[in-house]
């Protein structure tokens, strides 16, 4: 082991074991009839959850690693036997097939759930919540997040009716609190709740200095596979103590690499940046056609908007913890669907604060809410910032049948030949 | 001095087409075969076919480009160059002017913004499904019975197109034989399947922006129905050579040109 061995590489080891940690809860969960709720990335209320003892069981997060471990096909055939059209989002028939499986999946057993809790995020959240009605007569409670529409964020507008869309939002928080009271026989406990709080806090205010650390050149982590890492750990575990220790850990190997000039490739030639989901077909292929010609991805929207608002700069108010809560997924949901809803407005001052060759639109067959705007996002960067070259990708995050390597693979190459004839061009200008 | 010579082999998904130019850029010897099961014998072979249409032997050829869905199997080649730049170098070479390349292949539909050098701005291609393809009037062909070379004089002769509203390549054929059933001339449903392809062509080049001179190339340029369709679907000149359907050979060999002037090694 090198000089650096101990600290560099290091996160990536601690998170996949962490991972594997929390599908042995969740199986051991489902062995002790634990409680449970089935959430989604977006608005998880995971520290509330985790202060009734109530596991949250991140159903994307499950989703996702049927198709890294190449078996998706099957949890998406069986849901398409039972009569879902080829164009529904792959990670609800991952779930479909996972019921008729009866929880049974590479990484352990997933629980049925207790309860379910979700925002409106996502338009699918809603109808995929009415399934796990019908499949499991557990209860469904939906958050409703307003927009307030935040001063200086995309949507514009002013503060004024912040107040009032808190109290709407905290309301619905407290009918939650009840829920879960009902759910798992336990009562409200404030001190709980303020942990677990204090354990996100710290979780997100390191996960924001990584974000921040990566704007260094070389990035010291490929926000493609160390990112989805990282946003990973940012949901299972939030909230926890262990969360908090691996991203104090993490930050403290990126500082590591940063001071060292370390990078996550041997030698950074592009800067790239993605935009929207990541292609869990090919997992480990799809990163690789980048990083094999010296591209590293050094932010995405992924890391934004899939770690649930993770990067948003806000601090939970222990004082007064529901409200602040309430105050907080809001800001959270929202911010972290800014990402989606506003990229126009939001892409290309990240594209320049990151200083990026270059820009990958990936655009999800069974995703309309984070595909349907890449391709206006993609024009308007192309006029605001002319030296930016994008790549627009068609796939899918879960179906390999609509993923297609060798297409891929050729539109890569070009736009590294276009990225790299800009850079000489720009070089030659000096 | 002796003349240098350099060759680029496009191996295609349909077909493979080999250039050989000499150091000014002149085209000396070309070949064009089907690609088939065996991608490198298809390489190999037109290249041997390319150095016996220039009166060449294969040492004689200072540096190969595989381009094309195949060059990783140009194993004989020096380097490989996608298509997209490919096809951006060669229209430029012939074109000087042009600006905005449309190429449609086999499976396969790119837009491409160039510069005065040849180099790629920007570039969009059709997603994962071949509708909008030569692909697509494959099916038309085989639908119809006839050979694909005389879709486009026969589209030429319809006197009103009839609308092929599917994008699918499949159902293409499909409806295709549901506007025979009805009685429509096989002129008038030919021409419908060329504007059908035009439309989709002409909106990948609304998405990287046309701008004078369009160039047309690829296997499909040597439609000449499609020629027209574009051209008055764009409502703009379109270039066309002779030489469109050897664009991306003739832009590897320009690529293969530019890297043994410049003393390059082989980067295999």
């Amino acid at each position: 082991m090198g000089e650096n061995g101990d600290i560099v590489g290091r996160s990536v080891k601690e998170a996949a074991a962490l991972i594997r940690q929390y599908f042995a809860e969740m199986t051991q969960a489902r062995e002790e009839g634990r409680p449970t709720c089935y959430v989604y990335v977006m608005g998880s209320f995971a520290s509330l959850l985790r202060s009734f003892g109530i596991l949250p069981v991140f159903s994307e997060v499950v989703a996702l690693n049927t198709a890294v471990r190449k078996v998706a096909h099957e949890y998406i055939g069986i849901a398409e036997d039972y009569g879902y059209s080829a164009d529904v989002c792959g990670y609800v028939k991952a779930d479909v097939g996972l019921y008729f499986k009866d929880g049974d999946h590479p990484m352990g057993r997933i629980p049925r759930p207790s309860m379910a809790v979700i925002t409106n995020a996502c338009n699918t959240y809603i109808k995929w919540a009415e399934i796990w009605e019908r499949f499991y007569g557990v209860p469904i409670m939906v958050v409703e997040i307003p927009d307030p529409s935040y001063p200086g964020e995309p949507h514009g507008g002013g503060p004024e009716d912040e107040a009032l869309y808190r109290r709407y939002v905290m309301d619905q928080v407290w009918e939650l609190i009840h829920l879960c009271e009902k759910v798992s026989g336990r009562k409200f406990d404030e001190e709980s709740l303020r942990e677990h709080l204090q354990y996100e806090n710290e979780m997100k205010r390191h996960y924001r200095r990584l974000m921040e650390l990566n704007k260094h050149c070389p990035a010291p982590f490929d926000a493609l596979s160390h990112g989805t890492a990282f946003l990973g750990i940012m949901n299972a575990l939030r909230g926890t103590k262990e969360g908090a220790e691996f991203f104090r850990r993490a930050v403290e190997e990126m500082e590591y690499k940063v001071a060292h000039g370390i990078g996550a490739l041997p030698e950074e030639k592009f800067r790239l940046f993605l935009t929207g989901v990541p292609c869990y077909p090919i997992w480990r292929r799809f990163g690789e056609m980048f990083n094999e010609k010296g591209g590293n991805f050094v932010y995405s929207t992924y890391m934004a908007f899939a770690s649930g608002g993770g990067d948003v700069d806000y601090d939970f108010d222990l004082e007064r913890p529901v409200e602040s809560m309430a105050e907080g997924v809001m800001r959270e949901v929202r911010f972290g669907l800014s990402r989606l809803l506003a990229q126009p407005q939001c892409l290309s001052k990240m594209a320049e604060d990151y200083q990026v060759d270059g820009v990958v639109f990936h655009a999800i067959k069974s995703c309309r809410t984070v595909t349907t705007g890449l391709a206006e996002s993609r024009l308007v960067m192309t006029h605001e910032l002319p030296q930016v070259v994008t790549l627009y990708l068609d796939s899918d995050h879960m179906d390999r049948r609509v993923v297609a390597e060798a297409q891929m693979k050729n539109r890569i190459d070009a736009f590294f030949e276009a990225m790299a004839v800009r850079k000489l061009a720009k070089a030659q200008e000096r | 001095m002796a003349m240098i010579f350099v060759a680029g082999v496009d191996v295609g998904s349909t077909q493979t087409k080999g250039v050989i130019i000499d150091q000014e850029g002149r085209i000396v010897g070309r070949a064009l075969i089907d690609t088939g099961a065996n991608v490198t014998m298809a390489a190999e072979k037109v290249f041997t076919l390319a150095l016996q249409d220039a009166g060449l032997c294969p040492e004689q050829v200072a540096f190969t480009v595989g381009t094309g869905y195949g060059r990783y199997k140009v194993t004989f080649g020096n380097t490989q160059v996608t298509e997209i730049s490919c096809h951006a170098r060669g229209a430029v070479h012939l074109f000087p002017r042009t600006r905005t390349v449309l190429d449609i292949g086999g499976q396969d539909t790119k837009a491409i913004r160039v510069n005065e050098r040849g180099d790629v701005e920007n570039f969009t291609m059709n997603d994962k499904c071949s509708a909008g393809t030569g692909r697509f009037l494959q099916g038309a062909a085989r639908a119809l019975g006839i050979p694909l070379e005389d879709l486009g004089p026969m589209a030429l002769r319809a006197e009103k197109a009839v609308p092929i509203s599917t994008t699918c390549t499949v159902f293409a054929e499909s409806e295709v034989l549901s506007w025979l059933a009805r009685g429509r001339k096989v002129e008038d449903i030919l021409l419908g399947v060329h504007r059908s392809i035009a439309s989709r062509a002409i909106a990948l080049l609304r998405r990287v922006g046309i701008e004078e001179e369009v160039t047309f190339t690829g296997g499909v340029s040597r439609n000449p129905a499609m020629v027209v369709a574009i051209r008055e679907m764009l409502g703009i000149p379109v270039n066309v050579s002779e030489e469109s359907h050897y664009m991306g050979a003739l832009g590897a060999a320009l690529f293969a040109r530019e890297f043994a002037l410049a003393g390059a090694s082989s980067r295999r």
